[in-house]
């Protein structure tokens, strides 16, 4: 299974990922377009503390609490990816507050959002390991 | 001061309708061009701090940015160019030296582009190399002169030390220190996946590193920084320096500011200390001073590897290199006066030396003049820029090139010239371990294997026009070559026709 | 226009050739006749031949076959020779006048022997000093060509059809048990009686079919010993390269066709150790001396001759042989007129020497 791994040695900590993955998540075709003028929601985040810096984003944990959690089975995991049908969502928020890595956060229309690996949306792959400069983020086995 | 003579060199466009203010060109200036206003959320920047380095046009997510030379000039004069106005101010503001880094960048003659190749057409065939063999194998190193039989009358096949290269191209000489440690890495790396040699130059080799030994080159220099037996016996070669193409006539500079941590330690010098090699090696003042280190150097090591003797390209090169062909040593490395350098005194980097080509031309035939070609292989650097300067450097003479620029440009470096700042924003020629964090060694050393594989590519297929399947078959093959736009006197020296001729 | 020598001409070529392996000797008929199916490789500017064992009545001297342009080079040039060699005799080569060869130089025959005290007083061995020799007088006496040097053998060649060649130095007469031909098909016109082939230098000589691709760096390496390639044609370049590796540096023909016709490195790797290292050591120690761009080469010397290819097989070369006889030539019809009933017929691959040598005693 692929998963989404952080190198943080590697890690500029230039937070170009973040705007890779709102653009990603946007629906629109141009980054200027999607993300002028507004404040970004990214699904991946840079943590920082003193020289270090890393990118967090969802784990899809092999028992993962925020889907066991979900009141409405709006969270669920297929394929290894824990996905989110926001048709289902009722914006109870309790994901967020189990998550232990902060990686479920709260969308513009108040229900939540997380990383799905770029992989339904126009990227088709994770946008932040894309974009990465430094190959601090990457997108493989282990 | 008051005043500013000086006009910033460069402008820092930004597209206000592209700029998302991502603040991303901010974080990656080590210079701090770049600010974010919150109060007008815009991006600002400060042009005169800006050197052009292009890391804030390559990661801008949306293009929004250019970097232009200022159109702000002085008035026009063909005697005194903005350049050299510029350069007294800054001297009269200073009083010191100038300092510049990597090559010569003046208007002179570039004789690669003088020189075309020739292929073949009806009286021989050219070799296509996707279907034929192609051969880029060189050894490097010292071959005898007379061929020996074993008392059962079989060929005695003792051979002195060799090199042997997969493709006629090393890294040449960058010290750790100069270059950053993950740079290091990179050149270590790609050196071993692609069966080349890379060179410590004189910083010594990181105890990281001994595990590349196979693939490296130590250098031997003025200051002997980092010198000492295992490091003698961790490499396959050893290159005294005794000049460098860019900074001929004088030894390396490292500023105090880059000599921290492990560069210190791997120097064997004090943290903070600027390292400033002598001029001259200090038991070296004449060839027969050489001939004795570089015998030392073959004792240290039981006479197991080929000691490779580094000069730059002066006026007399010839002589010299004869002489060093007398001296013991193996393979000479010959730089010529455009090669790149981290720090030098502007005025001997753009006034001093002579161009590789002629120099090369010139001690090749000098070589083969007094038979004894065969004594020496003939490296040469000082701006081999592609894979068909690499086949003229070879028909005219060499076995192998020797590269650095194009290295450094393949780790990302965009030629701006202030490697002497320490602030190189692509964690090449720097110790800031923010920024030397910026090139990971696993893409590094991809890029330089890419780099080469491309170039051996290139060389094969030049190599089958001519209908050439061997690249020893090329070397000091100068019938291969004609010029263009060259005097007589250019053309006698290098040995070659004109084109049409 | 330019001569040859002053400008590099790339040619095509016909060779040809026989040897007795008993040491039979065979008049030059045959020999001419199988040039004439492979007329079309050649165009008229260039033919010649080379034979061994001619001279026994003169075994023990050199025979030198000179041109010259006119009498003072040859009165120059002979002052040169008197200088360090007993004349045992010198005469003009009997030749039958053709019209189809025009404008013949003087063609003078030397049999001669260096001076011993000329020898001691230079310390060198007496091929060294011929050798060096021949490089001083065609390359500084102005209208002399030495286009032959070996003892008991010579080359014969002129600007022609390889046939009509035979027939104006009525090679019938002469009788060998190794005979080598050499038609040209050069793409210019030299007209110059010293550029046709075969090349020779004491008793190698060369036919060579082909445009090698190394030729500068051959050339440029060759010269750094005393060598001269005041022609600048491969054949040239191969002779010295021949002579170098096998007189100078004693190789065996074998092992010298692993220098020149070097097997590429992933072939060597396949090889048993010993085969690896002693191949490896050949290809880096004269590593100068690879010729790469088509060849096919007949090698000739005393009692013996060598046939090979480049790497890549990019002329043709075919051998036979009958009874005593092996037939070597760029066509399978030329050795079907010297011998119809030739057997084994065989292209040998890139770079396989095929070497015949003449049983001990038998020349």
């Amino acid at each position: 299974m692929k998963r989404v791994y952080v190198n943080e040695e590697w890690c500029l900590g230039c937070h170009l990922c973040e705007y890779n993955c709102a653009f990603a998540n946007s629906g629109l075709s141009d980054m200027v377009k999607a993300l002028k003028g507004k404040i970004i929601r990214p699904n991946v985040r840079i943590e920082e503390d003193g020289g270090i810096t890393y990118a967090v984003s969802c784990r899809h944990c092999d028992d993962p609490i925020c889907v066991s959690s979900c009141i409405s089975g709006a969270l669920s995991k297929n394929d290894g990816t824990v996905c989110i049908d926001h048709d289902k969502c009722v914006g109870c928020l309790t994901c967020i507050l189990v998550c232990p890595y902060g990686c479920v956060s709260q969308n513009e229309q108040g229900a939540v959002q997380k990383c799905e690996l770029c992989l339904e949306n126009i990227s088709g792959y994770p946008a932040c390991v894309q974009g990465c400069p430094n190959r601090a983020i990457v997108y493989e086995e282990r | 001061m008051s005043i500013s003579y000086i006009y910033p060199e460069f402008e820092v466009v930004r597209n206000p309708s592209r700029c998302i203010a991502c603040r991303v060109c901010e974080r990656q200036c080590a210079n701090e061009v770049h600010s974010y206003d919150a109060e007008s959320g815009l991006m600002l920047s400060d042009e005169s701090k800006c050197v052009d380095c292009q890391r804030c046009v390559s990661l801008c997510p949306t293009r929004a940015l250019k970097i232009v030379k200022s159109d702000c000039r002085l008035r026009e004069n063909a005697n005194w160019s903005d350049n050299t106005i510029k350069e007294i101010y800054k001297q009269a503001g200073s009083g010191g030296v100038l300092l510049s880094s990597m090559g010569n960048p003046n208007p002179l003659p570039v004789y690669w582009d003088k020189i075309l190749i020739n292929a073949s057409q009806v009286t021989n065939p050219p070799i296509d190399p996707l279907r034929e063999p192609m051969e880029t194998r060189v050894f490097l190193g010292s071959k005898p002169t007379e061929m020996k039989r074993t008392s059962d009358g079989g060929l005695d096949c003792t051979l002195s030390p060799q090199l042997e290269l997969s493709m006629p191209v090393m890294f040449s000489a960058m010290s750790y220190g100069s270059i950053s440690y993950n740079a290091h890495e990179s050149l270590a790396r790609a050196a071993s996946e692609l069966g080349l040699y890379y060179n410590t130059g004189e910083g010594g080799l990181h105890e990281d590193f001994y595990c590349y030994g196979e693939n490296t080159i130590v250098q031997v220099a003025s200051g002997r920084f980092g010198v000492h037996e295992e490091y003698l016996k961790a490499g396959a070669a050893i290159e005294i320096k005794m000049g460098q193409g860019a900074k001929p006539g004088i030894g390396g500079h490292l500023p105090g500011t880059k000599i921290v941590g492990d560069v210190s330690r791997t120097r064997m010098i004090p943290e903070g200390s600027d390292a400033i090699s002598p001029a001259p090696h200090h038991d070296i003042y004449s060839i027969e001073d050489l001939r004795q280190l570089v015998y030392s150097l073959k004792e240290a090591t039981e006479y197991k590897k080929p000691v490779i003797v580094k000069v730059a390209a002066v006026h007399n090169i010839a002589a010299i290199a004869s002489g060093i062909a007398r001296s013991g040593a193996d393979i000479i490395a010959i730089d010529g006066f455009r090669g790149g350098t981290g720090a030098a005194p502007t005025r001997i980097r753009d006034n001093v030396g002579i161009p590789i080509e002629l120099a090369l031309a010139a001690v090749d035939q000098r070589l083969r003049d007094e038979g004894i070609r065969g004594n020496v292989s003939l490296v040469v650097g000082g701006s081999i820029r592609s894979a068909s300067d690499v086949v003229k450097a070879i028909a005219l003479g060499a076995d192998a090139c020797y590269i650095a620029t194009a290295a450094v440009i393949a780790l990302g470096c965009h030629l701006c010239r202030t490697c002497q700042t320490g602030k190189c924003n692509w964690g090449i020629a720097t110790q800031r371990p923010e920024l030397v964090k910026r090139l990971n060694p696993d893409i590094g050393s991809e890029r330089l294997v890419n780099l080469m594989t491309a170039w051996r590519h290139e060389i094969m297929e030049l190599m089958g026009g001519m209908g050439i399947n061997s690249i020893e078959a090329l070397r000091g093959n100068r019938l291969m070559l004609r010029g263009v736009n060259l005097t007589e006197k250019e053309l006698e020296i290098l040995g070659i026709s004109h084109a049409g001729e | 226009m330019k001569l040859e020598g002053q400008v590099r001409i790339p040619s095509g070529c016909a060779i040809s050739a026989v040897i007795s392996r008993e040491g039979n000797r065979m008049t030059g008929e045959s020999i001419i006749k199988s040039m004439i199916p492979m007329h079309d490789r050649s165009n008229g500017l260039g033919g010649g031949f080379a034979a061994y064992g001619i001279y026994p009545e003169y075994r023990d001297f050199y025979a030198f076959h000179m041109f010259y342009d006119d009498d003072s080079s040859r009165e120059a040039c002979e002052r040169v020779l008197r200088e360090g060699f007993e004349i045992v005799k010198a005469e003009i080569i009997p030749v039958k006048k053709l019209p189809e060869i025009t404008d013949v130089p003087l063609i003078w025959r030397y049999f001669i022997t260096p001076l011993a005290s000329v020898l001691s007083r230079l310390q060198l061995d007496e091929n060294e000093y011929v050798a060096r020799t021949v490089m001083k007088i065609n390359s500084t006496v102005s209208g002399a060509y030495v286009f032959s040097s070996g003892k008991n053998m010579g080359a014969f060649k002129a600007v022609g059809f390889p046939e009509d060649v035979g027939r104006f130095y009525r090679l019938d007469e002469y009788e060998a048990y190794c005979w080598t031909a050499h038609g040209r098909y050069p793409t210019n016109t030299p007209g110059w009686w010293g550029g046709a082939h075969p090349f020779a230098l004491l008793d190698y000589s060369i036919v060579h079919n082909g445009e090698i691709s190394s030729y500068d760096a051959n050339r440029r390496y060759i010269e750094m010993f005393g060598y001269k390639c005041t022609l600048q044609t491969d054949t040239e370049v191969i002779t010295y390269i021949a002579d170098y590796l096998i007189r100078r540096q004693g190789l065996t023909p074998e092992e010298a066709a692993s220098v020149i016709a070097a097997p590429f490195w992933s072939t060597i790797e396949t090889k048993s150790d010993v085969m690896k290292k002693r191949l490896t050591f050949l290809r880096t120690v004269y590593s100068s001396l690879l010729i790469t761009g088509p060849f096919s080469i007949v090698l000739g010397y005393t009692g013996g001759l060598m046939a090979l290819n480049d790497r890549l097989k990019l002329r043709s070369m075919v051998v036979a042989d009958k009874d005593d006889k092996v037939f070597i030539a760029s066509e399978e019809a030329a050795i079907r007129v010297m011998e119809p009933d030739a057997g084994n017929v065989y292209a040998p691959t890139g770079g396989e020497p095929v070497i015949v040598n003449v049983k001990d005693g038998a020349y």
